[in-house]
């Protein structure tokens, strides 16, 4: 990673202009149902609207079951998951219960056998475009060089192309991609592929975030590196976050509250509220509080396993 | 700081020159063998030049008749690039159609398939008879050639776009279009110069045989007055120039494949120099 990188301050920033810039085209389902006021609980000098008291969550899973195969293999069962506005939520279950399945789901790209799926109280099941959405798997396009990768979502939303450019060149220093614009995506490590994957989905301009595994790929080092850098621009534009990890320390770093899944097919075991107050330090991952709500974690995570 | 790639260095000319020589001395050598081969063979046997011609004489046949080829080669070879580009054309038109309804590839594909079997003998004539002695007829030729495995193989590239990708971009709000233009094209792209480069091929030969029932210039008119003078050296001649003419149209498509798909090269060079 570069050592000598910009304050924090001017990156975040730079995402908020990104943000402030976007075109809401007409496809887009959630531009009018909007809630601004609502969506900024940290800032003390906005007056609460008579809105925000019945505000619609951001991320709304309501009882979600879904079956592969005609019904053969069952994949989730009753899953329900809610994120209000600004919120940074995280998904924790063992491998194969469900939560990519899940995130699809909520990215419009799968069709669940049943239960409803709202973002921004609006029904996503089949309806893509609500959310920017990073799958699991990396999905560069080959064709595109890193830069033009990192702002494809950008130019579907119709943003200008050399607006777009600028901006996601200025962010590839903090993702430690300095250098690399012009590479293909062959020439880039998995890291660096699964951080360019993250930088484009920010550049989606979308209020709700869904995150697969964004550091599945990346050393504790580099992990550490971009939790803090995450933090940082949420905290900044306050997007609404669903996050899916097999760290529970990952989790209880970001989150505002986690769901902790069972094995296949997925339930929802329990959901814990994390309340350590933010800007969060690194020591807070020896703070007795923060270990007995790891713990605690890891137990209901022993719960939903199947008996040996 | 990691170096940025492309600040590779490149390998010395000297090396670069060996690797050439690697690659294109052994075509190069069998090729003058056959030719001295077929030189003492027709000395040994004293065969007649209107059954094989020595390659001697071949030389000396386009020494005489440098003058009128260049006119020739320019007819056949015009009629074979407006050939190929309406060839790329139509097969990217109609691969598109076909990739993206289902109904239309049902009821099409068996047609394009048909449309193959028509020996090129037959339909030259005919589209003399509709379309005259100009050019149109010999590029309708070339195009009818070309089309078909630029069809196939781009179709088969659109319809082979990686589904997680076509997800991915359907996620960020693309429809249909969006989806053909930020995914399924550039993942044909390759498909559709493999196509091409089949077409490219085909495309002088097929100019020839067009040019062969009729016409007023071209290198198959000039096979047609050597065959009736008997010249069969002069026939070798033109068979010599529709053979480099066709080689180069196909190393034009390779280059243009190369510019407009940089990618593909990138992974396969990193692969040879591990
Ligand atoms: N398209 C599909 N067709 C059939 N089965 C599928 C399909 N997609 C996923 N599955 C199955 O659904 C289950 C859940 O898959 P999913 O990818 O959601 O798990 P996950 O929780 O994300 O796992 P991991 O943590 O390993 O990524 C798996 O058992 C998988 O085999
Ligand atoms: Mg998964």
């Amino acid at each position: 990673m570069e050592r000598n990188r910009e304050p924090g301050r001017s990156v975040a920033a730079a995402l908020v202009a990104a943000r402030a810039s976007q075109t809401h085209a007409p496809r887009q389902p959630l531009a009018s149902t909007r809630d601004h006021n609502a969506r900024t609980p940290n800032n003390p000098t906005q007056q609460p609207t008579a809105n925000s008291r019945h505000m619609t969550s951001a991320i709304e899973l309501r009882h979600i079951s879904h079956a592969f195969g005609g019904g053969a293999v069952s994949v989730l069962e009753d899953v329900t998951v809610t994120a209000e506005p600004g919120q940074f939520v995280s998904l924790v279950g063992p491998s194969g219960c469900g939560k990519s399945t899940l995130l699809r789901v909520l990215a419009g790209l799968l069709v669940p056998s049943a239960g409803d799926a709202l973002v921004d109280g609006q029904d996503v099941r089949g309806r893509p475009g609500a959310v920017a959405y990073m799958p699991q798997k990396d999905l560069l396009f080959p064709w595109r060089r890193a830069l033009a990768n990192a702002t494809v979502g950008a130019e579907i939303a119709g943003q200008s192309k050399h607006d777009a450019r600028e901006r996601a060149r200025a962010l590839f220093p903090r993702f430690g991609l300095a250098g690399f614009e012009r590479a293909w995506p062959v020439q880039l490590s998995g890291g660096m592929r699964q951080r360019l994957a993250l930088l484009r989905t920010f550049l989606v301009p979308r209020d709700v975030l869904l995150l697969d595994e964004p550091f599945g790929a990346l050393d504790a080092i580099n992990r550490r590196e971009m939790h803090r850098w995450l933090q940082e621009v949420w905290a900044a534009d306050q997007r609404t976050v669903l996050f899916v990890t097999h760290d529970v320390e990952e989790a209880l770093v970001l989150s505002d509250a986690v769901y902790v899944m069972t094995a296949r097919p997925g339930r929802i075991q329990a959901r814990v509220d994390v309340p350590f107050p933010r800007p969060r330090v690194p020591s807070l991952v020896t703070d007795p509080a923060f270990v007995a709500l790891k713990a605690q974690l890891l137990t209901e995570l022993d719960r939903g396993m199947p008996p040996a | 700081m990691t170096p940025a790639p492309g600040a590779r260095a490149r390998p010395s000319p000297l090396a670069r020159a060996g690797h050439y020589a690697a690659e294109y001395l052994p075509p190069a050598a069998l090729l003058v063998a056959l030719v001295a081969g077929w030189e003492l063979w027709v000395r040994a046997f004293d065969t007649k030049p209107y059954v094989l011609p020595a390659p001697s004489r071949v030389w000396d046949a386009f020494l005489e008749t440098r003058g009128v080829l260049p006119g020739h080669i320019r007819t056949t070879m015009a009629e074979s690039l407006l050939g190929l580009f309406f060839a790329a054309l139509i097969g990217v038109g109609l691969a598109v159609v076909i990739a993206l309804v289902p109904f239309v590839r049902r009821v099409l594909y068996p047609l394009l398939i048909v449309s193959q079997t028509i020996p090129m003998i037959v339909l030259a004539p005919l589209l003399i008879v509709w379309f005259g002695f100009g050019m149109t007829p010999k590029v309708i030729v070339v195009a009818l050639v070309g089309f078909f495995p630029i069809v196939v193989s781009t179709v088969d590239g659109l319809t082979n776009a990686d589904r997680e990708l076509v997800g991915l971009v359907r996620s960020m709000g693309a429809r249909r279009l969006a989806v053909l233009r930020y995914v399924m094209l550039p993942s044909a792209l390759p498909g559709f110069f493999a196509g091409l480069k089949i077409a490219a091929a085909y495309a002088v030969l097929g100019a020839v045989i067009g040019e062969y029932m009729g016409g007023s210039s071209g290198l198959g008119l000039f096979i047609t007055r050597a065959q009736t003078s008997f010249r069969v050296d002069r026939v070798f001649v033109a068979v010599v120039v529709v053979a480099l003419a066709s080689m180069a149209l196909f190393a034009a498509v390779h280059i243009a494949a190369r510019l407009a798909t940089p990618w593909i090269y990138v992974s396969k060079s990193e692969e040879g120099t591990k």
